[in-house]
């Protein structure tokens, strides 16, 4: 087979000399285009390994011409982007909140990154319209429990609530029932008095009797009149607004066992910034003061 | 022609190719071993705890590196979302590795810190409970099925055995060690801190009554990425 020339009789093309049953395979010449491509890939290979980082050595490897390194580009492309930013948010670092709010400039540059910041950083828990859920407040009405102005939400997103952080927001509610502080026929009487508040059906005998209970263990925080304290974080008890849940069940869940909703502190991730954007941003939503 | 001899036996057709592809693997593989470019020194990367090590478990079992990278890459718009590129060194003790090559979801490299426990607890009982786009299943059964960890010595052997620097102390209180980081209380958090440094230590799925397998997946994630300090990490030295 091999080392014989053997040209097909009807072709006129030379086989490759391999034959399986009595079929040969001719050798066509490759595509001119396929060959000339494939030379000129090799010849790209020499001139990448000149300019670009190549071949390993004994202690470092070819660093190419040019230096490339995907690691610096990062960092000159971050550099300039700060730069493109300080520009931009420059006057933003030392402004306070109410001129960036009021300055068109600053404020156009804040809500776009208070806009991008809030996907990335708020949206898993609030929402992405802000519209919050069981546990996560709803960001563009005008129920605020630790305060909607400017520097209230600020706060908030610089320290959090309850995190870790030391300047941290904080409040506790007791578990009234799972810590014995009220028997469970009390906290079904203040349940109900509590309903009557947000004047939902309730059971007024139990009501009158939990109102008593009501001023002995939840006014301090929630005042007198159930409408909270901002200070504490205390909700008010007066609107259709709820975090945990309005109905019968889950305010009896919400006293017996109280709830501990966690915001954590940006602080530390976040740059000063973007912070101040994102605070002009949520204060934009719809219920800031 | 010269090959024949390759074409017709195919033992020796497998010993070419074997011996042509290594050429080109010792190249480009065997340089990271030894380049000091590319090995990077970090400090503060210890060995998973053994809950983490059952919470990265329950990850793999539960097939989660099909939708989530573990792998922050160095481009603009993945650092400005997830934050600083990742290390290889931050997969040093990782058997496998959990890069990943799909996100569906988000990357988790470093999603320790981000959200809150009970965030986790409520995502994984239902992902559509606090973000209403997800198309996450729901895993509810984590927070009811108690974490297995009785033989979790063995799995500490199997990392030790391919080189995680677990100690015979670490070993010999594996379980304890599992039981101490979910109970803030224990008198041996201090011995635990010390051997696990940067550990997060508290009841992860709000339920002290069990430690569940979501204890063990949310002691995990709320670890990634948290190890390494990059105060002391010198980026340009590192270039590449």
């Amino acid at each position: 087979m091999a080392g014989k020339k053997e040209v097909d009789q009807f072709s006129g093309v030379e086989t490759t000399g391999h034959e399986w049953d009595g079929i040969k395979e001719l050798n066509n010449p490759l595509p001119r285009w396929w060959l000339w491509t494939l030379y000129a890939t090799i010849l790209w290979s020499f001139g990448y390994w000149v300019v670009m980082p190549a071949w390993p050595l004994v202690s470092d490897y070819t660093r190419g011409v040019i230096g490339y390194s995907q690691r610096a580009e990062l960092a000159d492309t971050m550099a300039k982007v700060g730069q493109d930013r300080a520009a931009r948010a420059g006057s933003l670092v030392d402004a306070s909140l109410e001129d960036i709010e009021k300055d068109p400039d600053m404020q156009g540059f804040a809500m776009a990154a208070g806009q991008a910041a809030f996907g990335d950083n708020c949206a898993p828990c609030h929402g992405s319209g802000a519209q919050g859920g069981k546990g996560y407040p709803n960001l563009s009405d005008d129920d605020w429990l630790w305060g909607g102005g400017l520097e209230d939400i600020h706060t908030t997103i610089l320290f959090g609530i309850r995190g870790d952080h030391s300047d941290t927001r904080y409040s506790q509610m007791p578990a009234f029932l799972k810590d014995e502080l009220l028997t469970a026929e009390q906290v079904d009487e203040v349940v109900e008095y509590v309903l009557s508040l947000s004047g939902q059906d309730h059971d007024q005998g139990k009501a009158a009797n939990g109102a008593q209970i009501f001023a002995e263990n939840c006014t301090v925080c929630h005042a007198e009149d159930g409408k909270g304290d901002r200070a504490q974080g205390a909700p008010n008890l007066t609107d259709a607004v709820w975090l945990y849940g309005g109905d019968r069940a889950s305010i009896r869940q919400t006293v017996a066992e109280s709830r501990f909703g966690i915001m954590p502190a940006w602080t530390a991730r976040l740059d000063p910034v973007t912070i101040k954007s994102l605070a002009v941003y949520v204060h934009s939503l719809g219920g800031g003061e | 022609m010269k090959h024949e001899i390759f074409e017709k036996n195919s033992i020796l057709l497998v010993i070419g190719i074997l011996v042509v592809v290594s050429i080109g693997g010792i190249i480009e593989i065997a340089p990271l071993f030894y380049l000091e470019n590319t090995i990077e020194k970090v400090q503060g990367m210890r060995p998973y705890t053994p809950l983490e090590l059952a919470g990265r478990n329950i990850y793999v079992r539960e097939g989660c590196y099909n939708c989530h990278s573990q792998m922050v890459r160095p481009l603009r718009d993945e650092v400005e979302r997830y934050g600083h590129y990742s290390l290889a060194a931050e997969s040093m003790y990782d058997h496998p590795f959990q890069w990943g090559s799909k996100r569906t979801g988000p990357d988790l490299a470093r999603v320790g810190g981000k959200y809150t426990d009970e965030w986790h607890r409520a995502h994984m009982d239902d992902p559509r409970s606090v973000v209403p786009e997800s198309i996450m299943p729901g895993y509810p059964f984590l927070a009811k099925t108690a974490l297995n960890y009785q033989k979790i010595a063995d799995d500490l052997q199997a990392n030790r055995s391919l080189g995680v620097p677990y100690s015979d102390e670490d070993m010999a209180s594996a379980v304890a060690d599992i039981e101490t980081q979910i109970n803030p209380d224990s008198d041996n958090v201090d011995a635990f801190l010390a051997r696990y440094p940067k550990a997060q230590v508290r009841d992860f799925d709000g339920n002290p009554q069990m430690i569940s397998e979501l204890d063990a997946l949310i002691a995990y994630m709320q670890m990634l990425g948290t190890l390494v300090d990059f105060d002391l990490y010198q980026a340009d030295a590192f270039y590449r």
